[in-house]
């Protein structure tokens, strides 16, 4: 019994403007960000894992490194996205970085589901049910955060001015997703 | 033609083009595309809308706004779309329209509850309170529900509502609420500056007052021609939306306005997928409110009747729908305005009979003009009754003496309509609702807001400025504009807007009209809605009342869905002169939130069915869905709560589905049981502190039933806790527990103790749990799993290794809620169910159930183990629910670990949790039941516990039960009984653990 | 709805919060072996102010650190935050 089973991430109806992504791997990572930086530095100097781990730096914003994308969600919390299949080398590189470092590194792939919200009414539909100022003044693309849409806790990333990737934990994802829907239908 | 009281030219709001059928009680009218139901009725000369709320007396239309205290109609589309209680004013005309007039019986011309008019003695003020105090029984059966049901208002729809409603959080810098003169003006200061802002008006037209202006020409140009081309630049602007229909009727802390809107109410036929209201949350940097003023009613006798109107009322339906309220008509007035009333009604073609002032003096243009028109003018003169039965036909007018007394003989002037106007008042009510506070203007006699409580300011009519020139309310908003959005950031650019042949006009009067010594006329009306007279007011003062608040509550007067928009400053004012002190001595009642009632469906917004709140289903709920599960909810989850077959019910399905886990094993969905990794260096060390056990003896690999206590020294929380690394621990959570327990976690850890290193993540939704309990649990996973192996000497009870299962990275846990040898099964989520059917399918060979919580249920009370929640209730101990032995013996530090040295605490009396088993083994006792020690007591009964889990047992064959008992580990053995509708139940008292007590099967 | 100043993250709606009592309410270790009167003190005595009041809130919905808040409870006025630690 060695074939692999297919992951089947909660399905949900198709609507314009609004999809489900395909799976993603993620990874919380829970570390001071000082020493982080200092430590992936440090082990780019030496070659290991050079170039392997983004971070985000910078409060509530996003940033990128070749695939992987490291979410800002808090002083030592980062959510790193990356292809699906590339995670368990990811999670093995990030943690040769990080050796000797305090850090927590939790594989959260399967945790959550990410929906995109595009087109020009987007903010708008967010708006809805997202109490955040998604004026380009206060969110500008990059923008990412835990907050609230409805009754479901998600996580909020502008990934351009008409683009959205919401990412949220399975078993809120339909709601989240309905509610959009119904308020999308106006 | 749509009614004979329609001018032939004019009404801005109306297409002439455009007729439109609509009914009214059963009666088919014709109105105008922009009519609203009242200019429609009025249209057709229809002035009786309404029976009164209390005394059933006729009424009509008074107001052109939704702040009409009479005429309130029902609208109803169909049994599941039907308003009540809407002022005709603000119901917009739409093809088809159908409308009822309310609180009348069997019709609105013949109302047999009329009869409450004529016992009007017997039910003065508070007579709610003092009639009906005996006997105390007939309250509810007789007195209450024949008052309710005599006075009333409308009947909501008896049918679920179909609509959708929307919501929207809204941000801006300027929210400018009012799309008057004012609220225009400010909003192109604003707008020319770039700022986001957002302007709402509660009309279905923009422009407030000068839809109504015929004279005034602003920037060279007519005032609606100027309102026209003002809309046209802000609907072009980027920066800035224009809503219409729309109420703020909410300003809360930090700036937040609540609006209302209004987006098919209007329609014909609504298109389905369009809501029928959005709800918006507005937080605005700063807010502009520019909501005017409303047109005080006058108090006298008789002032009622259908056919009396405010005098701005009849100006609005004039100018804006080119309606004549009628054709004789009776002025009564303490404000100037009511003279561009009197001079453009004439100009339309309606009779002037009249022209009371009540005023000794009053000059200036408008009356000069009035003059001017040949109007005679009659000064220092009051009304003391009117006639007439459903509509008024004359109105009685009398001189006002020195001493401010009607004198002299009555005049009774014929006529078919009677326009009154007692000056206007300030509508302040966001600007307190944001704890605003207001000033008395003594010589205005009105109360304007004074110092903000937030970032907020007043302009136009709302700041006082009524009937003022237009030059300076325009000015006045400007300015506040640009205060804002310089406040704001953004850069100063003038906005000047010229005026000219403008007239500011000036009056008022506050409380009762002057009347004879005896005044002879009937009641004279100070909150029409709520019909408190102004002699309600005297009697709630003679009875003793001295605060405002308790005047209001005890007369109802503002009580109302109106909330007193046109009675509270008149019934202010007869208070204050009852009293003996000044208006501002005895102050306002409170302003409160809504302005205008708000419909619940706008309150619940999505929230409704399957969005009211996230219904959280696992991967493997289609699985059991296609099955036939019942599911029940646990928190937010939708669980399997038992899997019927053949037409089984919940007792056949469970006992069926327990015996058949503890003779060959059960496969059961675990998922929702909360997950926490904790990891870091100091990984173990939180676990110390945090939980009661000690876990530096916890290998590698290994489990343990972990206990966490709040500081209080009461269970909190409990679950399985593996060491799945040096610096890692897996720790579950009950189902409902798992966000609180992650909190009061992340709490300690962040406040307390922030030097560890240490941290949390929930993985409750990285993990489907596939529970496989019972004997043969190990021979139907085996084939299945790889890398690891489950005979029980390399994965022993309490232990936990990593493996593929059906090819899948997954941990397995040896851990057991049964009794019997179990493995828990942690797969990645989307996996869950493809791994879930592979165990189903491998089970079926050794004759595998799927359970439920149920059976869950049921299987772990056999064996004694505990739920949090359900055996606990946060008032007991570890010690007090059986398992004290989980408490570290020498550990220096954990949460909860002070309080448990309490000698309350230590009591060997508290209540102790056991076993009980009932006389009758078919007897399943109630959970909740109380126990008492001494049998056939009477109440009040002396009590010792209460049974906590109560189940039949089809293992054991009998019932079994747990309770918490005071005492309870030394009365093994006791007899207690259990008092239950049927009678007393006799019960033995014993070990909680009924089955395998020595646990071996656990070990196979 | 408040708007209630994160300081790791800025102003954010209320709804991205959860309360968490009074602030600077100093916990007795174990180890101190707290008098049950300190004890009791720490368990269930607050101020209960009208005015400032120094309390918790959690950026639950956000970065989900506990920080603390001055606010004015009568008109819900924030004066200032700051993080867990600091005063
Ligand atoms: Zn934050």
């Amino acid at each position: 019994m060695a074939e692999p089973a297919k992951r089947q991430p909660p399905s949900v109806a198709p609507l314009a403007g609004l999809r489900v992504l395909a799976p993603l791997a993620r990874y919380a990572l829970r570390v001071d960000l000082a020493v982080a930086a200092a430590a992936a530095a440090a082990a780019a100097a030496a070659g290991a894992g050079a170039g392997i781990m983004p971070l985000a730096t910078a409060v509530c914003r996003a940033s990128q490194l070749r695939d992987w994308h490291a979410l800002w969600l808090g002083p030592d919390e980062q959510l790193l996205l990356g292809p699906a299949a590339a995670g368990a080398a990811f999670a093995a590189a990030v943690g040769n970085a990080l050796q000797g470092v305090p850090h927590s590194l939790v594989d959260v792939s399967h945790r959550q589901g990410a929906l995109e919200v595009s087109g020009p009414a987007a903010a708008t539909l967010l708006n809805a049910a997202c109490p955040l100022d998604l004026g380009l003044a206060a969110t500008p693309v990059g923008f990412c955060s835990r907050t609230v849409f409805g009754k479901a806790e998600i996580v909020l990333w502008r990934r351009a001015e008409h683009a959205f990737q919401l990412e949220v934990w399975r078993s809120f994802l339909p709601y989240v997703h309905g509610l959009l829907t119904l308020a999308a239908a106006e | 033609m749509s009614g004979h009281y329609r001018t032939a030219s004019g009404g801005i709001d109306l297409e002439r083009s455009r007729p439109i059928r609509f009914e009214f009680d059963g009666q088919a009218y014709q109105g105008l595309q922009g009519d609203t139901l009242a200019s429609a009725l009025l249209a057709n000369g229809v002035h009786l809308v309404g029976r009164s709320f209390k005394y059933h007396r006729p009424r009509g239309i008074m107001a052109a706004g939704p702040e009409d205290p009479n005429a309130l109609v029902t609208v109803r589309r169909d049994a599941a779309r039907s308003t009540p209680n809407l002022s005709a004013a603000q119901v917009e005309l739409y093809e088809g329209l159908v409308a009822h007039s309310q609180n009348r019986w069997p019709s609105l011309r013949f109302d047999v509850g009329r009869i409450n008019d004529l016992l009007s003695r017997f039910i003065p003020s508070g007579f709610y309170y003092k009639t009906f105090m005996w006997p105390r029984t007939a309250w509810h059966s007789l007195y209450e529900p024949r008052i309710r049901a005599a006075a009333g208002l409308g009947v909501a729809a008896t049918e679920a509502d179909p609509d959708v409603y929307a919501q929207r959080y809204g941000h801006c810098e300027v929210l400018i609420v009012g799309a008057g003169p004012a609220g225009l003006a400010a909003a192109l200061t604003a707008a020319r500056r770039g700022a986001r802002v957002l302007l709402c008006d509660e009309q279905a037209l923009p422009g407030g007052s000068l839809r109504a202006d015929t004279g005034t020409r602003i920037d060279g140009k007519a005032a609606t021609d100027w309102l026209r081309e003002t809309m046209l630049e802000l609907a072009q602007a980027q920066n800035v939306t224009v809503l219409t229909r729309t109420t703020a009727f909410g300003y809360l802390p930090h700036n937040m306005v609540c609006l209302s809107e209004r987006l098919t109410d209007h329609l014909a036929s609504p298109p389905a997928s369009k809501p029928r209201e959005r709800l918006w949350q507005v937080r605005a940097r700063q807010v502009i409110f520019a909501t005017g003023a409303i047109e005080r009613p006058l108090v006298f006798p008789g002032n009622d009747r259908p056919g009396i109107l405010l005098a701005g009322a009849a100006r609005s339906f004039l100018n804006r729908f080119g309606v004549l309220p009628g054709r004789r008509v009776v002025i009564l007035t303490a404000h100037d305005e009511a003279y561009r009333t009197a001079l453009e009604l004439q100009a339309a073609g309606a009779q002037i009979v009249a022209l009371a002032d009540l005023r000794a003096r009053a000059s200036g243009p408008l009356i000069d003009a009035a003059r001017g028109a040949g109007l005679a003018i009659r000064r220092n003169t009051t009304a003391v009754g009117t006639r007439g039965n459903l509509r008024v036909c004359a109105v009685g007018l009398a001189a006002v003496d020195a001493d401010g007394a009607a004198a002299g003989d009555t005049d009774w002037v014929s006529c078919d309509t009677l326009l009154m106007s007692g000056g206007y008042t300030p509508s302040v009510h966001l600007h307190s609702q944001g704890r605003g506070k207001l000033r008395w203007e003594e010589t205005a006699q009105v109360f304007v807001p004074a110092e903000a409580g937030q970032s907020c300011r007043s302009v136009g009519a709302c700041k006082g400025l009524t009937g003022a020139a237009l030059a300076a309310v325009f000015n006045q908003a400007a300015t506040a504009a640009r205060d804002a959005t310089t406040e704001c950031g953004f850069e100063a650019l003038p906005v000047t807007i010229a005026v000219s042949d403008d007239t500011s006009a000036g009056g008022g009067w506050l409380g009762t009209l002057p009347q004879a010594a005896r005044p002879r006329g009937g009641k004279a009306f100070v909150d029409w809605q709520n019909d408190v007279t102004a002699a309600d007011l005297g009697l709630a003062v003679r009875e003793g009342f001295r605060s405002i608040e308790h005047i209001k509550r005890y007369t109802t007067t503002g009580m109302a869905t109106d909330q007193g928009k046109t009675s509270n400053l008149n019934a202010l004012a007869i208070a204050a002169r009852q009293l003996g002190r000044t208006i501002p001595e005895v102050g306002l009642t409170t302003f409160r939130m809504p302005y205008l009632p708000v419909g619940f469906g706008g309150l619940a917004g999505y929230a409704r069915g399957e969005l009211f709140a996230p219904l959280r289903k696992t991967p493997m709920y289609g699985w059991a869905a296609a099955r036939g599960a019942v599911f029940e909810p646990v928190s937010m989850w939708q669980r399997a709560r038992y899997f019927p077959e053949r037409g089984e019910d919940m007792h056949q399905a469970v006992a069926r589905e327990c015996q058949v886990v503890r003779r060959s094993c059960g496969i059961f969905d675990a998922t929702t049981l909360g997950k926490i990794e904790v990891a870091g260096p100091d990984a173990i060390e939180f676990m110390n502190r945090m939980y009661v056990n000690n876990w530096n003896s916890l290998a590698v690999g290994r489990c343990r039933y972990g206990i966490l206590l709040r500081d209080d020294g009461f269970v909190f929380d409990d679950g399985v806790v593996a060491r799945t690394a040096e610096d890692r621990l897996h720790v579950t959570t009950t189902t409902g527990g798992a966000p609180r327990v992650l909190g009061l976690m992340e709490d300690y850890l962040q406040t307390e103790w922030p030097q560890l290193k240490v941290w949390l993540t929930s993985t409750t939704e990285q993990w489907a749990v596939i529970a496989v309990q019972g004997p043969r649990a190990r021979d139907v996973l085996e084939p299945l799993v790889e890398q690891a192996d489950l005979s029980a000497a390399s994965l022993p009870h309490m232990a936990m290794t990593r493996a593929l299962v059906c090819g899948v990275p997954a941990m397995i846990f040896r851990v057991s809620f049964t009794g019997e040898l179990g493995y828990e099964i942690n797969v990645p989520a989307d996996y869950g169910a493809e791994v879930w059917r592979a165990v189903w399918e491998s089970g079926q060979a050794h004759g595998m159930c799927a359970y439920g919580t149920e059976s869950m249920h049921v299987l772990r009370a056999e064996k004694g183990y505990i739920i949090v929640g359900q055996d606990t209730d946060g008032t007991m101990t570890p010690d007090d629910a059986g398992v004290g032995w989980a408490v570290g013996k020498s550990k220096s530090e954990f949460v909860g670990m002070v309080s448990l040295r309490k000698r309350a605490l230590q009591d060997p009396n508290r209540k102790q949790l056991v076993g009980l088993l009932t006389a009758d083994p078919r007897h399943v006792l109630e959970e909740g039941s109380q126990i008492a020690a001494t049998p056939g007591q009477r109440p009040p009964m002396q009590l010792v516990g209460h049974v906590t889990s109560s189940y039949y047992s089809s293992v054991l064959r009998r019932s079994i039960a747990l309770a918490v008992v005071n005492g309870g580990r030394s009365r093994m053995g006791e007899t207690l009984y259990v008092p239950t509708p049927a009678g007393e139940s006799a019960v033995t008292v014993t070990q909680p653990v009924f089955y395998d007590s020595k646990g071996e099967r656990l070990n196979g | 709805m408040l708007v209630i100043p994160c300081p790791y993250c800025g102003p954010r709606p209320e709804l991205e919060f959860s309360y968490g009592g009074q602030a600077h309410v100093a916990r007795p270790t174990a180890a101190s072996n707290p008098s049950p009167a300190d004890w009791n003190a720490f368990q269930y005595e607050r101020a209960n102010i009208k005015g400032l009041h120094a309390e918790r809130w959690r950026h639950i919905h956000g970065c989900a650190r506990f920080f603390n808040v001055i606010r004015d409870t009568t008109t819900d006025e924030i004066v200032r935050s700051y993080r867990s630690g600091e005063k």
